[in-house]
């Protein structure tokens, strides 16, 4: 299997706060990858690390095997990684077929080409497909901003996945999203998967949706990795009921 | 309702603003079309800001320098050297985009409040070089005499022809802003303006749109002060300085800042009304000093001669409040809303059917 996603030995301090400590895993080619961790066990921060949001203090961060670490954000993007933020990140006075056209319309030509190019940046074609794909026809010409919270947040989902990415890390997807909206949202994000062999790592909290998702999950506390291992040997796992699950 | 039904309104619009942009000039005195060219002209240096400001949300406080910049561009050229004023038209592009590229670093670092400081101390920067250089700007005196050019073959040393020199380089210039505004790169200012961190996890190269928004803004305030100079036929310093800044800000917010056609409006607002509210000026002048003690208020705070600044002054206070988008995204608003209301009946319309189709 090829190795998408390789992070070793990741350390990142803060003045002294270790917020992530030493923390390898490896995401393979067309796996779900879960991240879980109690509130401030470093998920959202190695996430950081990872994207180029933040320079890790310490280890490597390989994309299909080669060295990626310290790239600037809009570079990993280019280079096949994408992602959503733990809050939710729509543009709202573009229409939802602006911000998916927008998500991928920096990864291809320059930027003359794209001034003198086609308004939709050669990408309508590809975003009314993914408008139909995350069931969003009817809301196509609408403001983002405008949107219930479910809908923007399928929107962010959309965006993730427009460019055609190698990777993609979801921050907190189900955060927010009521249950039947959160019923699509895994059932689009299964499909994505399934269907089209979909990549991607996802940082969540809602235990339900990450164990009936993810292939394999990586549980995070205090910044180091806990366990890993797939959903059944998780939820066996005694430390990790020690630290996390619990009761 | 059909694409086309929909568009009539807007085509009765545009030929209405049509003809009243080439037919009354062709009536009016002198005076009334010095009015109306400097609305264009004005309306080219607001186009400029509301591409930094209302799309790419780069705050600016010297889109006034930048027509400083173009203004003594076409003095000096057209004075000194005997150049065509058309020919100075892309002297004083290059030289502010250049200089509105340098000066989009800052933005790079600071955002905002910080960034409309930055940008002040700029404006204040060039006020100098243009009061103080007086070896190229003639400093205080100003520079006089400038010609009004030959435009392919017609004079424009009279007014009317000058109006409609001035009609063709806004057309110009608005197809330019327009192509911009609608090209992937309108989609990346606004991008820029919304959320620009988001935008850099998109692979959007935030630094160099950003310099890009500046560095396009100003070259149309180039342009809006080549015109500017022959329009008056004199430079000098006073008329550059920070008030033409703010009031080029006025008439993009007023007009709807991150509107297309806001700040045509806006600056229609800025420059005409003025001239109409000045009428209230002689209401004032009928009162005799003599007569009452509020007629003495009046005269020692020399309202008759305020009145319109204050009429304005309340109304832009008034529509700040009430609508900070401005005039225009007052009504784009409304427009939206009640496009939303619509869709939503048609979608409670047709539920049945949906959920007939997604559940079975």
């Amino acid at each position: 299997m090829t190795r998408v996603l390789e992070v070793a030995n990741l350390s990142k301090h803060f003045w002294g706060i270790t917020a992530v400590d030493d923390v390898s895993f490896h995401v393979d080619a067309g796996e779900i990858l879960g991240i879980i961790g109690p509130n401030g066990s470093g998920k959202s921060t190695l996430f950081n690390c990872i994207l180029g949001q933040l320079a890790p203090s310490r280890g490597e961060v390989r994309l299909d095997g080669r060295m990626v670490t310290g790239r600037s954000p809009a570079e990993l993007n280019r280079l096949g990684v994408s992602r959503t933020f733990q809050l939710l990140q729509v543009f709202p006075e573009l229409s939802v077929r602006e911000n998916l056209i927008l998500a991928a319309q920096e990864h291809r030509g320059g930027m003359i080409e794209r001034l003198f190019g086609p308004r939709d940046a050669g990408l309508g074609d590809t975003a009314a497909e993914m408008i139909a794909f995350f069931k969003l026809d009817h809301l196509a010409r609408e403001k983002a901003g405008g949107l219930s919270y479910g809908q923007q947040k399928l929107v962010d989902a959309a965006m993730a996945f427009m460019a055609g990415p190698r990777l993609v890390l979801l921050d907190e997807p189900a955060g927010g999203v009521n249950l039947t909206m959160l019923a699509d949202l895994q059932d689009r994000l299964r499909a994505m998967n399934r269907e089209r062999g979909a990549t991607f790592v996802v940082i969540e909290h809602n235990m339900d949706f990450v164990m009936s998702l993810c292939s394999r999950i990586v549980v995070l506390a205090e910044g180091k990795v806990l366990a890993q291992g797939t959903p059944e040997s998780i939820r066996r796992d005694p430390a990790v009921i020690d630290a996390y699950l619990g009761h | 309702m059909t694409g086309a039904t929909r568009r009539l309104p807007w085509l009765g619009l545009a030929i209405l603003v049509g003809a009243v942009l080439l037919i009354p000039p062709l009536f009016l005195a002198r005076y009334g079309l010095y009015i109306m060219s400097m609305w264009a002209v004005m309306t080219i240096a607001a186009i400029g800001l509301n591409l930094t400001l209302g799309y790419a949300g780069q705050v600016s406080l010297a889109q006034g320098a930048f027509v400083g910049i173009g203004a003594y561009c076409a003095g000096i050229l057209t004075t000194s050297f005997g150049w065509n004023g058309i020919a100075t038209i892309p002297v004083a592009i290059v030289l502010c985009f250049a200089i509105g590229w340098l000066l989009g670093y800052p933005a790079l670092r600071v955002q905002h409040h910080y960034l409309a400081f930055v940008t002040l101390a700029f404006s204040t920067l060039a006020f100098l070089v243009f009061r103080n250089e007086e070896w190229l700007t003639k400093g205080i005196y100003g520079i006089e005499n400038i010609h009004r050019p030959t435009v392919f073959g017609m004079r424009t040393a009279k007014p009317l022809p000058f109006y409609f020199f001035c009609l063709g380089t806004l057309a110009t210039m608005s197809a330019m802003a327009w192509w911009v505004v609608r090209s992937p790169w309108g989609r990346a200012f606004v991008a820029l303006r919304e959320n620009p961190v988001r935008a850099l996890s998109l692979g959007v190269d935030v630094r160099r749109y950003t310099l890009v928004a500046f560095a396009i803004g100003s070259a149309f305030g180039g342009v809006s002060g080549v015109l500017y100079a022959l329009l008056v036929q004199f430079v000098e310093p006073p008329a550059f300085g920070l008030a033409l800044s703010l009031n080029i800000l006025m008439m993009v917010i007023v007009g709807g800042s991150g509107t297309f056609f806001g700040p045509y409006l806006g600056t229609m607002i800025a420059v005409l009304l003025p001239e109409w509210l000045r009428l209230t000026t002689r209401l004032g002048q009928l009162v005799p000093e003599d007569s009452t003690w509020h007629a003495r208020v009046v005269h020692w705070l020399d309202l008759p001669n305020q009145y319109y600044l204050i009429l304005y002054s309340i109304f832009v206070i008034v529509l700040i409040a009430y609508s900070p988008k401005g005039i225009l995204g007052f009504v784009e608003a409304k427009i939206a809303d009640r496009r939303t209301r619509q869709a939503s009946t048609l979608r409670v319309a047709a539920a049945p059917t949906l959920l007939g189709e997604d559940r079975p």
